[in-house]
């Protein structure tokens, strides 16, 4: 009787392990007829795995070092997180304005590009490409080449057309400065942010809001829709929301990542480090420090806000 | 009949509106480039002007004319610039959208193991910055010896996520009745991807291309991390060492006509490829 039932369950084992391998072989059978495939993938998986998988290993492995790129690596635990966390007064107040920025930014420019794209969705198509273009020009000019304009605008003496009308107008008497005042320096790189912010994602609102069914719109009526807020409340964003979703997530990674307009317009530091951002200081330790481990661990909390901030926005928006 | 002819009356307001709005914002958001355009053209007589003004009164191409000479006895002649921001962007341009397109066309059409691991991989990249790998991929590069040469400015940025789900969104939309015609015709897949799938794949290819183009241009990095010779520098970093350094305008007109030659090429590609940007967007959506 033992043994019978004993048999039965190396027989099932077998089974199993045949089971197995058949699964594997079939697999690799599937792998070969499909090589074709794979040699088309191959040049992008090449470069994607040696440029950004790699990396992020290399990362992960350094952020447990102290390695200034003469000495070889050294292992030192936790020690650069503790460090950061702990010590760094600097790191934190970057986090701190980091957060601040993305938590305004990030909505008022996601909401702003989307409300845009919705007004301009419902003029006629032939006006449509002049608006579009004033919309989505200033994200595609660079954050240097348009200093010169900010520091005119923003600028600190009585020339500063901000100063120059504020003065005139009898709202301040002596000119303010806007780039070295630690209260005006997040405010001045939200506006400049929020003016390049109609960018990818404003176009996917646009190309998704026109091709919403018209249908949609007529059954709506029929149901009782009259306003237009109701149209965009009810049929509009219901049906535009894998747009929204690409959106966001580009949003968030575009305002987690604030260097170059911040660099630009108040320097590296900044005024007692007013305008210090997480990738700022990242930079910082990594090319001008060359404290590698110490910024490979910066880049990995960075890394883990962008990848939890979308997986949190994937599960409110991605729900059907 | 009066009811018929308020509410004509309403929605005619309520466009009048709407137009109102849009052409204030839009020439709002203008106004910075306008400025820059306007800077570029003003004479040195101009440019220091107190009260400050807006708008050029005697336009002067001095400016450009100083770009050219000025920089032009210093080492490095502004072109050269020019021409190193061409090279490396064109590279990554071309190199990105046939890489991306070669890689989507499997994704989207093929049927074989690990495909959506692939692409959920591809979808993940989305969600960081390549600007946090920024150190690896310095290390890779030196490590490589690929240091101040144009390839160290062009491979990392070649397998671009954004230009590999876009062409793959675009390409699953497009029926397979041609693919299996091409393919009893005893075309090779490589016939049908040069054949079939390129010619199709043009809106998307024109996004992307816009996308990439406007990235690569922009970007100081590359320049500013991976070489250390003043001739293998870009466009962008010579802009930034023109102005002088944060905060601090130096050359003010100089500054303008050199900001200005930088941003015209970029418009010029996002009209030219808008019609087909648009096309593409639309099947850009994400889903769980």
């Amino acid at each position: 009787m033992i043994s019978n039932e004993a048999a039965v369950v190396i027989l099932k084992k077998k089974q199993a392990t045949s089971l197995r391998s058949g699964k594997m072989s079939r697999l690799w059978s599937d792998i070969k007829r499909n090589r074709v495939s794979y040699l088309f993938l191959a040049p992008f998986l090449l470069l994607f795995s040696f440029f950004t998988i790699m990396p992020i290993v290399i990362s992960v492995f350094l952020s447990f070092t102290y390695y200034n790129i003469l000495q070889p690596a050294k292992f030192i635990g936790l020690s650069n997180y503790r460090l950061l966390f702990v010590d760094d007064d600097i790191f934190l107040q970057a986090v701190g304005i980091t957060l601040k920025f993305a938590f305004i930014t990030g909505p008022v420019g996601y909401v702003m590009a989307f409300l845009l794209a919705w007004l301009i969705s419902q003029i006629p198509i032939k006006y449509r490409f002049f608006y579009t273009l004033c919309f989505y020009t200033p994200s595609i000019t660079s954050a240097v080449a348009m200093s010169v304009v900010w520091v005119y605008i923003f600028a600190g003496d009585r020339k500063g057309l901000l100063n120059y009308h504020a003065t005139k107008l009898g709202i301040i008497d002596e000119p303010y400065l806007f780039l070295q005042n630690i209260n005006s320096i997040v405010p001045v790189i939200i506006i400049v942010s929020l003016w390049m912010s109609m960018g990818v994602g404003f176009l996917a609102f646009l190309a998704g809001l026109q091709n919403v069914p018209k249908d949609l719109y007529e059954a709506g009526s029929i149901d009782g829709v009259k306003y237009r807020w109701q149209e965009l409340w009810y049929i509009t964003i219901p049906s535009v929301k894998p747009q929204l979703l690409f959106g966001a997530v580009l949003q968030v990674v575009v305002s987690l990542t604030v260097f170059d307009v911040s660099v630009q317009l108040v320097g590296l530091p900044s005024p007692l480090y007013a305008g210090h951002t997480i990738l700022v200081h990242l930079y910082d330790y990594a090319f001008i420090r060359f404290e590698m481990g110490y910024a490979s661990a910066i880049a990995i909390v960075l890394f883990c806000m962008m990848m939890g901030l979308n997986r949190l926005i994937f599960n409110i928006l991605g729900r059907d | 009949m009066t009811s018929t002819v308020r509410s004509k009356l309403r929605i005619d307001y309520s466009s009048l509106f709407l137009y109102v709005f849009l052409t204030a914002f839009g020439l709002l958001m203008l106004a910075p480039l306008v400025y820059m355009a306007s800077t570029a053209l003003k004479p040195v007589s101009e440019l220091f002007l107190f009260p400050p003004r807006f708008f050029v009164v005697n336009p002067t191409l001095i400016n450009f004319r100083d770009l050219l000479l000025v920089t032009g006895t210093s080492i490095v002649p502004f072109t050269r610039y020019v021409l190193n921001s061409l090279i490396i962007t064109s590279g990554i341009v071309v190199g990105g959208v046939f890489i991306s397109a070669m890689a989507a066309y499997p994704l989207a059409k093929h049927n074989m193991p690990f495909k959506k691991t692939i692409f959920d991989m591809v979808v993940a990249a989305l969600m960081f910055s390549p600007l946090v790998l920024q150190i690896p991929q310095y290390m890779l590069i030196s490590r490589t010896g690929l240091m101040n040469s144009y390839f160290a400015m062009i491979l990392p940025y070649l397998a671009a996520p954004i230009g590999m789900f876009l062409m793959t969104q675009f390409l699953r939309q497009i029926p397979d009745a041609l693919l299996e015609a091409a393919r009893i015709d005893g075309a090779s897949e490589w016939k049908v991807f040069r054949v079939i799938i390129m010619p199709m794949l043009k809106p998307a290819i024109a996004t992307f291309a816009l996308f990439s183009f406007i990235q690569a241009w922009n970007d100081p990095y590359p320049a500013m991390v991976y070489t250390t010779y003043e001739d293998m520098k870009s466009l962008p970093l010579a802009i930034l060492t023109i102005s002088g350094g944060a905060g601090v305008v130096a050359r003010v007109g100089t500054f303008a006509a050199a900001s200005f030659l930088m941003i015209i090429p970029t418009i010029i590609v996002f009209v030219v490829t808008q019609r087909m940007v648009l096309q593409t967007m639309a099947h850009s959506g994400l889903k769980e």
